[in-house]
């Protein structure tokens, strides 16, 4: 899935998180994450952000995110929104999703 | 020969004794009409600072009951800093997030060690990311009185703000423009220290009744604006809150007390400044009434809640050492039965008796508790120091049945860990955890558990809830700490039980 | 037999919500799709649904989950998310006929084959928001055999019916007619939200009247509503003593071979036993009444 432009989602309520992704003008994948409990849990949101990522096919593309204590849960839904909004993908494979 | 000579001729030890020089000879402020009556009054704090004598390397004390509304903690080390002294010793009853101002005092050297109940925002911050040199001591309440007992802490100077005083320095908080309740952090201070400096917004006249701090243990009083903001007394604390998790493990906490056994008439009760806790004393209040139970007396800090039920009839004494907002200090300037007592009163493990001893039931908060039950109210689980010990293990130790209530997890933090990063009351002191996800009971009250499952309610062992905890939120990572030193956790008693040490950067 | 007494409604696009609310125990939890979610969150809220209703926590209650209608460009979209991740009970919105209804069974029953769902596992509700969804109400309550119950939604109704949601006057016949046409076709039936969350008084009152109709439920917007409903519906100490005599009976009867149960020289036929075993079990739920 390509990113071809920028998008949103999500929010900066705690217990949620802010996604933004935008095409990449190289063709790299960065992603810059910040959270609340990074010292704890940064690792296993990474881990989940990149497992998203790489089943949605995203190779290529920044994504920033922003993290308020958000559960595994709502971290996959929301990066999942951003790349959809930022692919204008409308049409979902539930397979990639879950 | 006179007769002091006869008299030291005969009796040789008594060559000490002065002959009388004079009716005023000890009191000369006798003879002056103005000086008898004002010899107190000073005209600013740097009068009252040179007055003392205060040296660099001596202890200056505050106490905190204005809490998050102080004005007089960061004015007095201004005005020491401006006059230039260095290396002092800082022994605040506790101090909060009003305190950033404190950071530049100690980067200067004007504060080099800090005895306190606990910290919080920028200064907390700043100290458990390696600010001083010495660590800083965090004691309790009632181990704070302790080490003045002991003589570890020797009070130099004590800088009291109080809402009232008349000329000679009888003080309370129960009345003046700025009151703020009971006064029970400070009278400790006014008893311990070498000197005592009152600061006030009000001079009224002589005497002023009541007497909380009594004109025998004043040296010096200074008039001044604003000595604190009662409106901030219960900033951060004491909140009451229309949060549905937090009234959930507030009627949790009801049940408990409620089928534990100890819900008899004539319990007594502390129920601490946390949302939750607060809650609950409403709850409390329709199972009161409902089964016809009224409570002997409430204890600690004092919150609106537990003054409607003590108006209701439903506790008869409250027994107050910080008054958690104006209701409270109301209460307790109009309430026979609302009674003012010190921290030696309140839960000095060495005093010869304290109102803690005999608590049925207490509700306390917590930033994390293990399996084991120890308690930590000191540091976030990012290592980073941001609460206080206040009365937590004093009362914990004391009471016939400790209830700790805390949500499971916060956003993605989980309250109930493996180990707590820092232990400031042990396991050993606490019966009963209630959470949003359910009750755990210490292992040690198989009793209490039994009959609170007999009620019904939703027991669990901790393990179940931590593993809960970690269910939802994953397993979080070691937070990882330098060596280096940077808080000591005294326990009541004034022995080390944990150490906080800086976090790795 | 199952509960459902209180149906809590929780904004789709929420995530703190959607991460704690099960710790309040409603017997079911309905996560919203459609009003409480703008035009420009709906595709994030289907998500954090989809992925909330796989979450194990989600497992331990009765999940529902109130999609947007079929004739909008959502409502299928939402029922492909939330049939896979597995929920158990699709509520369809403004119902009025049962043809609506007729048409969700085929969608939802395409989506099981094709995720691998056991055919027949998705339960569905209609919510009746108009005077023709009314008028048709026993037929829409009859038109699946995956209905478990359906519910009055009291705002667009009384839009529809050119009145304004006041003491309950507006809704005498809607309560009634929806009430009958549930019990008529052997399911449970909810009543409207009531949504002044301070007014506990009112909210009692409310309750007190549809509990003493007959309803099965009613639906909830603040989990500070769950404790005061399940109280309101927990049987008096009188009604558990005489439920349980009931039951007695009945199992005495059972053992000593007789056609006919007996209490107290009265005779008992079985809605009674039906109704002495509702008793017992909102009592072993939520205590006797306070």
């Amino acid at each position: 899935m390509k990113i071809i432009k920028e998008a949103i989602a999500g929010t900066l309520e705690s217990s949620d998180l802010l996604v933004k992704v935008a095409p990449s003008h190289d063709d790299t994948l960065e992603i810059i994450l910040s959270s609340e409990v990074i010292k704890q849990f940064g690792q296993q949101i990474r881990r989940v952000v990149d497992e998203t990522l790489q089943r949605l096919g995203v190779t290529a593309g920044s994504i920033i995110i922003e993290d308020k204590g958000a559960l595994d849960c709502a971290i996959r839904a929301r990066v999942q929104t951003a790349v959809l909004r930022g692919a204008a993908c409308t049409d979902l494979n539930w397979e990639h999703l879950s | 020969m006179n007769s002091i000579e006869q008299l030291s001729g005969q009796q040789p030890q008594l060559a000490a004794l002065r002959p009388f020089a004079g009716a005023n000879a000890a009191t000369p402020y006798l003879a002056d009409p103005v000086q008898k009556r004002e010899r107190k009054l000073l005209g600013s704090i740097e009068e009252a600072i040179e007055r003392t004598g205060l040296q660099d390397g001596m202890t200056i004390s505050f106490h905190h009951h204005f809490r998050e509304g102080d004005l007089v903690i960061n004015r007095v080390v201004d005005t020491l800093a401006r006059m230039g002294f260095k290396n002092l010793t800082l022994a605040s009853s506790s101090l909060l997030s009003c305190n950033a101002p404190l950071i530049e005092h100690i980067k200067n050297g004007v504060i080099t060690q800090i005895y306190t109940s606990g910290m919080r925002g920028k200064l907390a911050d700043a100290i458990s990311h390696g600010l001083m040199e010495k660590p800083v001591q965090i004691h309790s309440h009632g181990g704070r009185v302790h080490l003045l007992q002991s003589g570890e802490i020797k009070i130099d100077v004590a800088f009291l703000g109080v809402p009232c005083c008349d000329v000679f320095g009888n003080a309370n908080g129960s009345h003046g423009k700025s009151r703020c309740g009971s006064l029970g952090y400070a009278k400790v201070d006014a008893q311990f220290a070498r000197q005592v400096v009152l600061l006030t917004d009000e001079i009224v006249g002589f005497p002023n009744v009541p007497v909380s701090i009594s004109q025998d243990r004043v040296d010096y009083i200074v008039k001044v604006d604003e000595v604190g903001d009662p409106s901030r007394i219960s900033v951060g604390a004491a909140r009451v809150t229309s949060n549905p998790r937090e009234l959930m493990i507030a009627r949790f906490a009801a049940d408990v007390i409620e089928h534990s056994g100890y819900f008899k008439t004539g319990f007594s009760l502390q129920t601490g400044s946390g949302a939750a806790s607060t809650a609950a004393t409403r709850f409390l209040e329709d199972r009161m009434v409902r089964q016809g139970i009224t409570a002997s007396y409430a204890l600690g800090g004092i919150t609106g809640s537990i003054v409607d039920l003590h108006k209701k009839g439903l506790i008869e004494t409250l027994v107050d050492t910080q008054s958690f907002d104006n209701v409270a200090a109301q209460s307790l300037a109009e309430s026979p039965r609302h009674l003012e007592v010190s921290t030696n009163e309140y839960a000095n493990p060495s005093s010869k008796g304290t109102y803690c001893d005999l608590v049925d039931v207490v509700i306390l908060s917590a930033l994390e508790i293990d399996t084991d039950f120890n308690v930590n109210v000191i540091t976030g689980s990012d290592g980073v120091m941001r609460g206080a010990s206040g009365g937590h293990c004093d009362v914990a130790t004391a009471a016939n049945l400790t209830i700790v209530v805390a949500p499971l997890i916060r956003s993605r933090i989980p309250t109930v860990v493996r180990h707590v990063t820092t232990v400031v009351t042990p396991g050993e002191s606490i019966d009963v955890l209630v959470t949003d996800h359910g009750i755990a009971v210490n292992p040690g009250r198989p009793e209490v558990a039994e009959r609170l499952r007999a009620a019904g309610l939703p027991v669990m062992s901790i393990e179940a809830l931590y593993q809960r905890a970690v269910g939802l939120t994953g397993e979080p990572q070691a937070i990882e700490f330098t060596e280096r030193i940077v808080g000591v956790i005294r326990y009541r008693d004034g022995s080390v039980i944990d150490v906080v040490r800086q976090v790795r950067e | 037999m199952k509960l459902r007494r209180s149906m809590l409604f929780l904004p789709g696009a929420n995530a703190a919500m959607l991460s704690t609310a099960f710790v309040y125990k409603p017997d079911s939890i309905m996560f919203d799709l459609e009003d409480a979610v703008s035009l420009r969150e709906k595709d994030s809220a289907r998500l954090l649904v989809f992925h909330a209703l796989q979450n194990p926590v989600y497992r331990e209650i009765e999940t529902v989950v109130r999609i947007n209608p079929l004739n909008t460009p959502y409502g299928l979209k939402d029922l492909e998310a939330v049939v896979r991740a597995g929920v158990d009970v699709v509520r369809l919105p403004k119902t009025d006929k049962p043809e609506d209804v007729h048409e969700l069974e085929t969608q939802v029953e395409r989506i099981e084959r094709e995720c691998g769902r056991e055919v027949g596992s998705t339960r569905l509700m209609a919510a009746i928001e108009s005077a023709i969804g009314v008028v048709n109400a026993y037929a829409i309550a009859t038109s699946s055999k995956r209905m478990i119950g359906i519910a009055l939604a009291g705002f667009d109704y009384c839009v529809d019916m050119q009145t304004e949601r006041g003491d309950g006057t507006e809704l005498f016949y809607a309560r009634c007619a929806v009430l009958h046409a549930a019990r008529a076709a052997g399911i449970d039936a909810f009543d409207v939200v009531y949504s002044d969350v301070n007014d506990e008084e009112g909210f009692l009152k409310e309750v007190d009247l549809i509990r003493r109709l007959g309803y099965t439920g009613k639906s909830l917007i603040n989990p500070r509503q769950i404790e005061l409903l399940h109280n309101a519906y927990a049987p008096t100490d009188e009604d558990v003593d005489y439920a349980r005599r009931v039951i007695a009976a009945a199992e005495a009867a059972e053992r000593d071979g007789l056609g006919v149960i007996a209490l107290n020289g009265k005779m008992i036929d079985a809605p009674i036993v039906n109704q002495a075993q509702r008793t017992l079990q909102r009592a072993q739920a939520s205590g006797t009444r306070k």
